[in-house]
């Protein structure tokens, strides 16, 4: 191969040539560098596009679990003990709405062994950065103390309205940071580069604190804490996630429970009402809106400022009408056995939204407007919803719940309300903040490395007393060395597909029947354009396939794709001999969410439930799905699950068998 | 038979349309089916084409886009980058001739080039790096060891990562 670099004429001399050759090399060598960064750019923006389809899918699911719930209080034979899902997380003794301070003290002994934190109500600060010096050195705080915080901010928050109003005119700047996620590195971060809260610094955060991360048990203790010393001057917003049947799927339940062995049911449930009690949002200078979600062409601020906040324990619990609703709806599809085989089965309620914008009563009733819907919508809407570039106000496709709102709902709004911006967060960003709608909807995100290590900055907003936000972002890394561009993307991206091979698997056997459509001559290879479609109609995940495909399968010498080979990598963790796979696979595919509702069914959190709950809520749960599962079989599986014979099932271990794991683990990066 | 290569034809130019919209839509943030002015050389590059950076603003002038720093919609973008798939424009090069650029920056040809080289010949010839670029490069490519571009490891470092990828063609 000869050079590009070409001869020039002869009459230039060898230092003409010579800087001419270098100005091509440059040239090539600037493009070829712009080539490959733009593919390096294009596998970190895939990776984060398969995080967050997979992310809201998810969302979507366990929306989609509270028409279960629903299903289950009108199927169960035993209505009594199923009631209970909606009044307690498994924790029978409610923790009495005066129990004090003293109380706690004498109930609950705090051993002299103990070496963390003592805290003395009410608060101060050297009460606040004890705790800080204990969390940076991975210290718990005693369930004393935890207790005894977390009712002393029940009855702070109860004092507050829905909505706080703050002025800028006696401080500086005001600090809002979005979600969290139980990143405790973040909020150290943040608090190490922007200052402790004080009266001269104050905060809003923006809902969020909890699930996904492993520190929101510290993340809210923090929180909490400055609150009660600083009550004017620290704020919180309700998240989505400051949900207790939210918190059952998303990891913060199970961390309480392992923290705090010994008192975590109480602590749960009182963590459950003093979510309920956080302000939905706040307002800065009459100008400035901030809350968790966004907005619909419905929400009404005079409203949500009247209502009584804390009576919706769970937004994944809609009110009874919107239940009637949706059963009607359900009436339509058979519910028991409606098919021979597993594949194509498809939720029952997959397509039903739950949301405000979709949501009207149904035609022709006469039903009065239930005012308990009316809270549940307005609610749902500011902790759920999304901006985009659209006009007009629209179901939220992806999330499955609250709506996407256009610049011109955000017009309407300000208007009405005499706004300026509005401040929201719930949303993933690349660099931890988003400016929309023309500069007037800004989103901010404070969780960084929220997919994985290098997937995001984190960011949060100064504003100043003229109202002008300024962004610091950041980004923590626990790694010694910094990681070049080159070894993030691949990180990031590896880890993205080994998420999504794991999506892929648990659908194998539908992925399976609808690859063999395409296959008519039964080669076991299709087209790409084939096996791109059956890959997007099966997970319902917009995705570039066809990029993903060197990825994910093989493909022979005529460019077609091999397509069981996508599943070659992947198989079930320990594989439960009885489960045949159909089964198998449907327990995979709906880990999640039978681990909750065995929870919730577990009253006295033993990890164990009988072979008759188990059986039952299986059958339930199957039927409301629309699954054809042979009931003996699952009874096999029952028993031979029952190691020790005696009528019970550890059901986190059950469940943890049918795990996907990855037979070749690929390095992180090359 | 002429119908039937028509078809083929027809074949190529919808899959090629497939495979453009899949990388549009990675960039297409909120799903509306516009990507931002700033990302369209990055997409066309991300399909396999080679383009320097006159010929994507030639590209991008084709798209008519409504104000500068604007958004570029689906529909303009698809015909005029089917259109360069097709004509199999902005090719890539063969890796050796990589090689043998940054051994025209190495006067002396002692297998490395210095920082403060590459820094004058890539912010100050051709079309230029700005500086993140540049700092970006520079990040990966010098031994840390000796300040220095060993051009022959670093070209192979990011081949290998390549092709694993993207071993497409249209």
């Amino acid at each position: 191969m000869g050079s590009i670099i070409g001869t020039m004429g002869c009459s230039s001399s060898v230092a003409d040539r010579r800087s001419e050759n270098v100005i091509r090399a440059a040239i090539l060598i600037q493009k070829w560098y712009r080539f490959t960064m733009a593919r390096l750019e294009m596998r970190r923006r895939y990776s984060l596009s398969i995080f967050q389809s997979i992310e809201y899918a998810d969302e979507q699911d366990q929306l989609q679990l509270s028409n279960f719930f629903t299903f289950m209080l009108d199927h169960c034979n035993h209505p009594d003990s199923v009631s209970q899902i909606f009044t307690s997380p498994g924790a029978p003794q409610v923790v009495d709405e005066d129990l004090c301070l003293k109380e706690f003290e004498k109930k609950i002994d705090v051993p002299d062994s103990y070496s963390g934190p003592r805290l003395s109500f009410p608060l101060t600060v050297e009460d606040a950065n004890a705790l800080l010096h204990a969390f940076r050195n991975e210290q718990l705080l005693h369930a004393r103390y935890v207790l005894q915080l977390l009712s002393e901010t029940r009855r702070v928050l109860k004092e507050m309205p829905n909505i706080t109003h703050l002025s800028t005119s006696y401080s500086k700047d005001i600090t809002v940071c979005g979600d969290l996620h139980g990143n405790l590195d973040d909020l150290l971060l943040i608090f190490y580069k922007n200052g402790l809260p004080s009266e001269q610094n104050r905060y809003v955060f923006n809902g969020d604190f909890v699930d996904r991360g492993k520190n929101s048990m510290e993340i809210v203790i923090i929180l909490f804490a400055f609150l009660l010393i600083y009550p004017n001057d620290l704020h919180l917003n309700r998240g989505n996630h400051e949900d207790y049947i939210m918190n059952l799927r998303y990891g913060f339940t199970k961390e309480v429970s392992k923290k705090y062995k010994d008192h975590w049911k109480q602590i749960l449930c009182l963590l459950r009402d003093v979510f309920s009690w956080l302000p939905l949002a706040t307002i800065i200078d009459s100008k400035v809106l901030i809350l968790h979600g966004g907005i619909s062409d419905t929400t009404d601020l005079d409203f949500l400022n009247a209502l009584e906040r804390n009576k919706l324990k769970s937004l994944m619990r809609p009110p009874k009408s919107v239940r009637d609703r949706q059963d009607q709806t359900k009436k339509r599809i058979p519910t028991s056995k409606p098919s021979k085989h597993i594949a194509n089965q498809h939720v029952a309620g997959k397509t039903q939204h739950i949301s405000s914008s979709g949501l009207t009563e149904p035609s022709g009733s006469n039903s009065p407007p239930d005012p308990a819907l009316k809270e549940w919508k307005q609610i749902l809407d500011i902790l759920w919803s999304d901006p985009r570039s659209q006009n007009g106000c629209t179901p939220n496709k992806s999330r499955g719940g609250g709506c996407y709102f256009g610049p011109d709902v955000t017009a309407k709004l300000f208007k009405r309300y005499n706004l300026k911006m509005l401040i929201r967060s719930h949303e993933f960003k690349p660099e931890g903040y988003e400016i929309s709608h023309d500069g007037k909807v800004i989103t901010i995100f404070s969780a960084s490395n929220y997919y994985e290590e290098g997937s995001n900055r984190g960011a949060y907003i100064k504003l100043n007393p003229e109202l002008t936000p300024r962004f610091v972002q950041y980004q923590v890394s626990k790694l010694t060395r910094r990681q070049n561009l080159r070894e993030r993307v691949g990180t990031i991206e590896s880890s993205a597909l080994k998420s999504l091979r794991e999506k892929i698997y648990a659908h194998r056997s539908e992925l399976t029947s609808a690859f063999a459509q395409y296959d008519v001559n039964g080669t076991g290879r299709i087209s790409v354009n084939d096996w791109a479609a059956a890959m997007e109609s099966v997970l319902q995940l917009e995705l570039p396939w066809r990029m993903l495909r060197s990825q994910l399968a093989q493909m022979n010498p005529d460019g077609e794709v091999d397509f069981m080979s996508c599943f070659y990598d992947l198989k079930m963790d320990q594989p439960i001999k009885e489960a045949q796979p159909a089964l198998a696979e449907t327990l995979c595919r709906y880990r999640k969410d039978l681990e909750i509702i065995f929870n919730i069914i577990d009253k006295d959190h033993s990890g164990l439930i009988s072979l008759e709950e188990f059986s039952q809520t299986w059958r339930l749960f199957t039927s409301h799905l629309g699954i054809d599962v042979q009931d003996d079989s699952i009874d096999k599986l029952v028993l031979s699950i029952d190691y020790n014979k005696d009528g019970h099932i550890d059901f986190n271990e059950f469940l943890e068998a049918f795990h996907v794991v990855h037979r070749l683990e690929k390095k992180a990066t090359s | 038979m002429a119908e039937k290569e028509e078809k083929g034809e027809d074949g190529l130019v919808a899959e090629i349309e497939k495979k453009i919209t899949e990388a549009f839509e990675v960039f297409d943030r909120e799903s509306n089916k516009t990507v931002d002015v700033r990302e369209i050389g990055c997409i066309v590059r991300s399909l396999g084409c080679f383009p320097n950076e006159a010929e994507v603003q030639e590209l991008i002038e084709k798209m008519e886009v409504e104000e500068p720093g604007g958004f570029v919609h689906l529909e303009k973008f698809l015909p005029v980058v089917t259109k360069v798939l097709l004509d199999r424009r902005f090719r890539p090069i063969p890796e050796d001739v990589i090689l043998h650029a940054f051994e025209a920056l190495d006067e002396n040809k002692r297998g490395y080039i210095t920082k403060e080289d590459l820094v004058k010949y890539l912010t100050e010839e051709g079309e230029p790096f700005n500086q993140e670029e540049m700092e970006d490069m520079l990040a990966i490519a010098l031994d840390p060891e000796t300040d220095t571009l060993l051009y022959r490891d670093y070209r192979k470092k990011l081949v290998v990562d390549e092709t694993k990828t993207f071993p497409y063609n249209v």
